[in-house]
């Protein structure tokens, strides 16, 4: 009989350290020194392990970082462990991660002074219900970015809260195969931004009370150009109609306030089935890049951009002619008359005389009541004709659907 | 019979102790275990006067970058007949089992100093496995030994200024991934100074004066008659601004702005080398550069410092706006200075 209790007690033994046998566990609580503990254990760590940080406030005055593949940092939950970096002294992130294979779940970074978390260079980082927050309310002295991957591959955001950054919530910068999902962004400037990036499902997103819901961009003069394949889906983008509060100079400081969905530049997007409205200035803006270049590897305007199936509320009814060009120019164009889909008809020269290639022009598909605009370059240049072209009908065609977003296990 | 055994113990202890403290371990060097303390490596013949063991010759830069005012007090160890290979504009290739080593100290030289000289750490760089490993030993109180560095710490401590007056820092020892934030490029490490453009020039050595290149290859380390574009000492009033300031600019900003570095995602080139305008930062517009624009357009205007948000960048002690991000707490006077007449006159 004691040998059975001795025998089962080992099993039960063996059962959880193997519920744990992916790794070593290292359990933090909230101390005196929580960065030297924290870091220490992040640098000490070896693949397969699990630093996790019990429920707490953690007021940390140095940034974080991680550097060993394959690690979890975990907390107890989005609103209970809360890494606070009100009083920082050191370092440009709250946290930054340089290794493959990272998971961050179940916790909270607060008032970073530079961005929040900063993940470079990897393949494979997942951010599971992770918040990012200013917690003063919007204000131009709040870090840039939230969750902000960059240059990396395989990006999976899944729910979590991006809150009062001062350029994007949700930043993903020249990085391939990324899925934002589940996830709510609200109080930034951009709510959600897919920037110089292949690849992209942003879907079952939550993008309100930001200055723009969801931006999908190219820019020049930076490693990774040309973004591609973005598909944006299934989300709310609404009420975004808080004022652009970015520092100027950046280039989220050109949005409106009271933008749904904005393209600039990038080729092959598809916005459907989303919910946009109770935008001041517009629901969904496709533009070219609106600056000089000298780049020659840059090209400025967006390319096979699709629309369809999307449900749109009502927009356009106090547009921000203050910033930017954009609201400005379509107010003026529309005569105060705002539609919910706005193409700047920008295009090479050679596309303005002979038109556009089938497969790059805009193609919509049912959008219900959506009304649109958009400016005929031809007729701009030629006097005495009317250059705004308001057919919806003109655009729609055949819908080829992009291929979902699949993402690789690293081995 | 007996005492003769033990004299001839005694002196074979005392040969092998010999050599144990006159000259570097390359075994401790190359093992797989990190040593907790700096005398472990025999670096040093004396340890606390910095005086290197037989084999470690010191070396110095033409243009250093900016730590905070700390002296630096430089090392480079090539095991015996080991041989590094000069690559234009690189770091010199060093073989297995190079260390560099350097120390950061406030020396409190200056004339009317009534501080102590203080050693904060000893960085090392040592080539192992055909990789590069960095790590840092923090020197103790009492100043006899440094130990091993894992997260880094925070000194708080005072030194004398250029001017003579005391002034307050909070120094960071940076853990080990923060030295990787500067050393990485393309994934590997890499040392940051020893390129040949950065070391040609004299150097007062025990023996005499000597050009730096010249000595290492004396000592059969490296190839004969390198000459490179040499960088220019910053700090030398009689060279063109732009020359100075395009140094200033390669050793305390490109390792991170350039191609493959921490900081390429922005696009802003500040290498030595780089010699396009809009990478330069020249009317450059930010890319993620959040608060820290300050409210302005372009890394760099012409003629405009004030407008140039490079130059506010290193102006500022805010961690979420200052440059370099991190290795930084105080303001280089000296340095913005060069850089803002460097604007003033592009």
């Amino acid at each position: 009989m004691t040998k059975f209790l001795k025998q089962s007690k080992f099993t039960l033994l063996s059962l959880l350290i193997c519920s744990n046998c992916y790794g070593a566990l290292v359990s933090i609580s909230p101390s005196e020194d929580p960065y030297s503990e924290i870091q220490e254990a992040l640098i000490l760590a070896e693949p397969g392990d699990i630093i996790h940080l019990t429920e707490g406030l953690y007021e940390l005055e140095d940034s974080l970082s991680i550097d060993v593949e394959d690690i979890i940092l975990e907390g107890d939950g989005i609103d209970k462990t809360v890494l606070s970096f009100k009083n920082q002294k050191s370092g440009a992130q709250g946290l930054s991660v340089t290794s493959d294979g990272v998971i961050l779940r179940d916790f909270a970074v607060e008032d970073a002074k530079g961005d929040a978390i900063k993940v470079k260079g990897v393949d494979g980082i997942s951010f599971i219900r992770v918040r990012t927050e200013w917690t003063g309310g919007v204000s131009t002295d709040n870090g840039a970015y939230g969750l902000y991957p960059v240059e990396s591959k395989n990006v999976l955001i899944d729910s979590c809260v991006a809150i009062g950054a001062s350029d994007a919530g949700i930043y993903v910068g020249q990085s391939e195969n990324i899925i934002v999902k589940n996830s709510r962004a609200e109080f930034n400037v951009a709510g959600i931004e897919i920037e110089n990036s292949y690849y992209a499902d942003v879907f079952d997103n939550y993008a309100a009370n930001n200055t723009g819901g969801i931006l999908v961009f190219d820019l020049p003069d930076i490693p990774q150009q040309g973004g591609h394949h973005v598909r944006v889906f299934r989300n709310k983008a609404i009420n975004n109609n808080t004022d652009n509060f970015a520092p100027e100079g950046n280039i989220v400081g050109e949005v409106p306030r009271g933008m749904g969905i904005l393209v600039q530049a990038s080729s092959h997007v598809e916005i459907f089935d989303n919910d946009i409205g109770d935008n001041d200035t517009i629901n969904i803006a496709i533009v070219t890049y609106g600056f000089e270049t000298d780049d020659e590897n840059y090209y400025p305007h967006p390319r096979s951009i699709q629309i369809h199936g999307n449900r749109f509320g009502k927009s356009g009814y106090n547009p921000d002619l203050e910033t930017g060009e954009l609201a400005k120019i379509l107010y003026e164009l529309s005569d105060g008359n705002m539609p919910h889909i706005f193409w700047d008809g920008i295009v090479p020269l050679p596309q303005i005389l002979f038109g556009q290639p089938k497969e790059e022009r805009i193609v919509f598909g049912d959008n219900g009541n959506a009304s649109f605009l958009t400016i005929n370059a031809l007729k701009y240049i030629l006097p005495f004709f009317d250059p705004v072209d308001q057919n919806y009908d003109d655009y729609v065609g055949e819908i080829k659907p992009l291929p979902p977003v699949i993402l690789s296990e690293r081995l | 019979m007996k005492d003769y055994k033990k004299k001839l113990l005694f002196f074979f202890c005392f040969f092998s102790f010999n050599i144990l403290f006159a000259n570097v371990n390359d075994s401790i060097v190359l093992g797989d275990k990190t040593p907790k303390k700096l005398s472990d490596y025999g670096f040093f013949d004396d340890l606390v006067s910095q005086s290197p063991s037989k084999g470690v010759l010191p070396y110095d830069l033409i243009s250093p970058l900016f730590s905070d005012y700390t002296d630096k007090i430089r090392f480079i160890y090539i095991p015996e007949k080991g041989f590094a290979e000069y690559r234009p504009h690189e770091v010199f290739n060093f073989p297995e089992g190079s260390v560099l080593i350097k120390t950061f100290a406030y020396l409190n030289d200056h004339s009317q100093s009534n501080l102590d000289a203080q050693l904060l750490e000893t960085r090392l760089l040592i080539k192992k496995n055909n990789k590069w490993k960095n790590v840092s030993y923090i020197w103790n109180e009492e100043q006899n030994d440094a130990f091993l560095s894992i997260a880094g710490k925070t000194i708080s401590t005072q030194f004398v200024n250029n001017e003579g007056a005391i002034q307050d820092v909070r120094y960071r020892v940076p853990n080990i991934n923060q030295c990787k934030e500067c050393h990485q490029r393309n994934k590997s490490i890499k040392p940051i100074g020893p390129k040949a453009r950065n070391l040609d020039k004299d150097y007062s050595y025990e023996d005499g004066v000597m050009n730096q290149l010249d000595k290492w290859h004396n000592n059969g380390w490296i190839k004969k008659d390198i000459r490179v574009e040499a960088m220019t000492d910053w700090t030398n009033t009689l060279a063109s601004m732009n020359a100075r300031s395009r140094s200033y600019l390669d050793i305390n900003c490109g390792h991170c702005h350039i191609e493959g570095g921490s900081a390429d995602t922005t696009g802003l080139y500040l290498d030595f080398t780089e010699e396009r305008k809009i990478h330069l930062g020249v009317y450059k517009k930010p890319i993620a550069a959040g608060r820290a624009s300050n409210n302005l357009k372009y890394s760099i205007v012409p003629g405009d410092p004030d407008s140039s948000i490079l130059l506010y960048r290193m102006n500022s002690l805010d961690p979420g706006i200052m440059m370099p991000e991190s290795g930084r707490a105080l303001e280089h006077k000296e340095g913005t200075e060069l850089i803002r007449k460097w604007i003033e006159n592009l």
